[in-house]
């Protein structure tokens, strides 16, 4: 059977980062991710980012994807770092720590990492209403995807749900690429995402119907239009219904921290709404309940990439710090740096609710 | 509550409504192993990943439970759908 000092789950911004720093204090690290292409959503992300200087704000996401690999390819070089694309973790086995991963869909194997970083990101949200299996009915995610991986545009006219940034941003980028919007559905009383992104999209015309919910998507076989109706504020249907001419209808209702694996190997999970979903209590240093687990990025709670490249850094060089003695030194000088710079992405405003859900997962450390 | 609206596909993948959902959960099974034992909901290829949300959200709703009170249901792998021959060691060919 396949070994390796670390195992990385998830080639998006926190896997790579984990990665990287792994192989930099010297363990020799194995990286799976599922997607044909590393990178996870960065390589799709064509705005701009936010954030601070440290994690590149005024780049553009799949340009930091770049960056990252750029680091990766030297790791691979020199034989400290190998990468399985096409590759699912399937499963991890509590009783002797074994992981099993199919290669696309033909291949099944499997390896026994010594420490693994759980970097498996997020998935979509839904929700139900009448018709939401006709095809046209998308995540924002699919639709991202389909445009700026695969250069296929989802449909003509697209209504989209929800205004939070991946919302807005999709609807903007979906006009860059000749798409009509709608017009963008939110069920509370204000915008979600940040301004600067939700004047891009009302400078262009597009209505943004706020305290409004889809109650219905109309077509036979396909898409051919939604019913829309005002809610109040304990989200009763009130007002008239709205039909909105469309061929798609696209949800950014939100993401939830996909953490099957950190499940199935026992780690002490809890509900935090603030963090969207169960995630896996940790310590400073990411590492979970299961002293050779530890988690990073969205699987952590969802946040920004800003934050997941952090997060990902930390946990990479605690996991390989755990293995290699003389590497605890450099854990201490640079964890300090790290946990500074997540202290600045996560201050003022923007960040308060992340900080109360961190509150609620986060211990000192593990006894 | 519409016939449109219970009519909704919640479990995609086991082709599950929002109606025959409430009507099990009514009959008390309100845990979603129960409710994946007499469904199949969350049984198809993603793996509860589309509608385990919302179906735990609909047991809290009908039993007046907090959200996090309904127990998620156990995770077991494999996280995906895999073929039955390759984990039974078919040779490659």
């Amino acid at each position: 059977m396949k070994t390796t000092e670390i195992l990385v789950v998830g080639g998006g911004p926190a896997g790579l980062s984990a990665a990287i720093e792994a192989a930099s204090l010297g363990c020799d690290v194995v990286l799976m991710d599922s997607d044909l292409k590393l990178g996870g959503q960065l390589i799709k992300q064509t705005h701009k980012f936010f954030g601070s200087r440290e994690e590149f704000a005024g780049t553009r996401g799949f340009e930091i994807g770049n960056l990252l690999f750029d680091e990766v390819e030297k790791y691979k070089k020199e034989g400290k770092l190998e990468i399985f694309s096409n590759t699912t973790v399937t499963g991890y086995y509590k009783e002797d720590g074994i992981v099993s991963y199919t290669i696309g869909e033909e291949t099944y194997d499997l390896i026994k990492p010594q420490r693994i970083v759980m970097a498996t990101g997020a998935q979509e949200k839904r929700i139900a209403f009448p018709n939401n299996d006709l095809p046209g009915v998308y995540g924002a995610g699919a639709v991202q995807t389909l445009m700026n991986v695969y250069g296929v545009a989802p449909g003509e006219k697209v209504l989209m749900i929800g205004a939070g940034n991946i919302g807005l941003i999709v609807s903007y980028q979906l006009m860059q690429a000749g798409v009509k919007v709608a017009g963008i559905v939110e069920a509370m009383p204000r915008i979600g995402g940040y301004w600067v992104h939700a004047a891009k999209i009302r400078r262009l015309g597009v209505p943004i119907y706020l305290q409004h919910t889809i109650t219905e998507a109309l077509g036979d076989k396909v898409i051919e239009g939604a019913v829309i109706q005002e809610i109040d504020n304990t989200f009763k249907l009130v007002g008239e219904p709205m039909k909105i001419d469309c061929d798609t209808i696209c949800m950014a209702i939100g993401l939830t921290p996909t953490c099957e694996l950190l499940w199935s190997a026992g780690c002490e999970m809890k509900f935090v709404p603030q963090l969207c979903g169960y995630v896996a209590r940790r310590d400073a240093m990411m590492r979970t309940s299961h002293p050779d687990i530890w988690v990073a990025g969205d699987a952590a709670g969802i946040e920004e990439a800003s934050a997941a490249m952090v997060e990902g850094r930390i946990a990479g060089l605690a996991a390989a710090a755990s293995l290699k003695p003389e590497g605890c030194q450099m854990l201490k000088e640079k964890s300090t740096d790290y946990l500074k710079r997540l202290e600045n992405l996560r201050a003022g405003e923007t960040g308060a609710k992340i900080r109360c859900g961190l509150e609620q997962v986060c211990c000192e450390c593990w006894g | 509550m519409t016939d449109k609206e219970r009519d909704n596909v919640v479990c995609r993948c086991e082709e599950v409504t929002l109606g025959e959902i409430q009507d099990w959960i009514d009959r008390g099974y309100d845990t979603f192993e129960e409710l994946k034992r007499v469904l199949r909901v969350g049984m198809g290829p993603c793996q509860g990943r589309g509608c385990r949300d919302i179906i735990l959200r609909e047991i809290a709703k009908r039993t007046g439970k907090k959200f996090d009170e309904i127990d998620p249901g156990t995770v077991r792998p494999p996280t995906k759908p895999i073929k039955l021959g390759i984990i039974g060691g078919r040779e490659k060919k």
